[in-house]
């Protein structure tokens, strides 16, 4: 992957998939380190499925045998020096069950990509979204970025969809401008 | 300052708009969003849909949705297009730019984008030969028939 931002948008995926009904994602960065979690309400993983999650050759997905997602997210947060790692509680076992995925970054290292553009991934996830919720915090030391779809489907009522084009052109240009006020 | 309050206005401007239209969705637009997609580059060209056809003023008549792995892998980003009562098109190797282009030809004009479909790059890319599905082949075939 050639952003951090992509990374997050496959992880979320995960989680759309796991069938959680609110998804976390929470960035927070210092001068030196990115970290970025997501984390879900979803049907969760066995003790057996997390511990091999890492390996490309463990995949939900029906048309090939392997999965890269996770294991290219591990290597490129450890190539940093930084660190990865997944938590999992299976719906089988607890009901308070879902999974965190955090993966840490070292900015300064050579190795590190981009964070990239993270407006064109939540507008996707906003794009895209069912009936699931996600709340989307950025943390920096020059300020805070934070959209929660809950909060814009109240103002939406059941008139207007979320994934509506307009709607995802509006969540693009107020992102932009959260951003743009914080330089 | 942008404010969430501004969705209010634009429901109350769509709703008139939403109650009005029929949601035909004649056109179906499905894009690749697995990892592959992703890291091929399938969000900018997601993107480019979204923003063309709220351009166009075509919401309501083309949709756009996400999916997972298509199955083909190194011929993503993949683009497939649904249209009522004929034979789904498949584009491959999509860009912004070749998605607007497809905007404009197909989904506008009702002319497929040839040179961007999986059946031309079966036949000049022999190198992606064994990235495609039986189904794909056989859809190939009815292609050349048809």
């Amino acid at each position: 992957m050639k952003e951090i931002s992509l990374n997050i948008l496959d992880i979320v995926q995960n989680s759309i998939k796991a069938g959680a009904s609110l998804i976390e994602v929470h960035i927070s960065e210092t001068d030196t380190t990115l970290c970025f979690s997501v984390k879900d309400n979803g049907c969760g993983m066995t003790e057996e499925f997390v511990k091999n999650v890492t390996d490309p050759f463990t995949t939900t997905r029906k048309t090939r045998k392997v999965g890269l997602g996770i294991p290219l997210l591990k290597m490129e947060a450890e190539m940093t020096g930084g660190s990865f790692s997944i938590e999992s509680r299976s719906e089988k076992e607890y009901e308070d069950h879902g999974t965190v995925v955090t993966a840490c970054f070292r900015k300064d290292s050579i190795d590190c990509i981009p964070l990239g553009d993270i407006v064109g991934t939540v507008c996707v996830l906003i794009h895209g979204i069912g009936d699931e919720d996600i709340l989307f915090v950025h943390q920096t030391p020059k300020g805070t970025v934070r959209l929660f779809s809950a909060e814009m489907r109240e103002m939406l009522g059941e008139d207007v969809p979320l994934g509506d084009p307009e709607i995802v052109a509006w969540v693009r240009d107020y992102l932009q401008e959260a951003y743009q006020s914080m330089e | 300052m942008k404010t969430l309050e501004e969705l209010s206005a634009i429901r109350n401007r769509m709703k008139s708009k939403v109650a009005l239209r029929e949601d035909s969705n004649e056109i179906r637009i499905v894009v690749g969003m697995a990892t592959c997609g992703i890291a091929a580059g399938a969000r900018p060209v997601l993107a480019a849909f979204v923003e063309e056809i709220e351009k166009a003023g075509l919401v309501g008549t083309v949709s756009v949705s996400q999916t997972g792995c298509i199955g083909m892998c190194k011929s993503e980003p993949i683009v497939e297009v649904y249209k009522a009562g004929e034979e789904k098109v498949t584009y491959v190797k999509m860009t912004p730019e070749k998605a607007r282009e497809v905007m404009e030809k197909h989904i506008k004009g009702g002319k497929h984008v040839v040179e961007y479909t999986v059946g031309t790059a079966y036949n000049y890319g022999g190198r992606n030969h064994d990235s495609y599905t039986c189904t794909d082949l056989w859809r190939y075939r009815l292609y050349l028939v048809g």
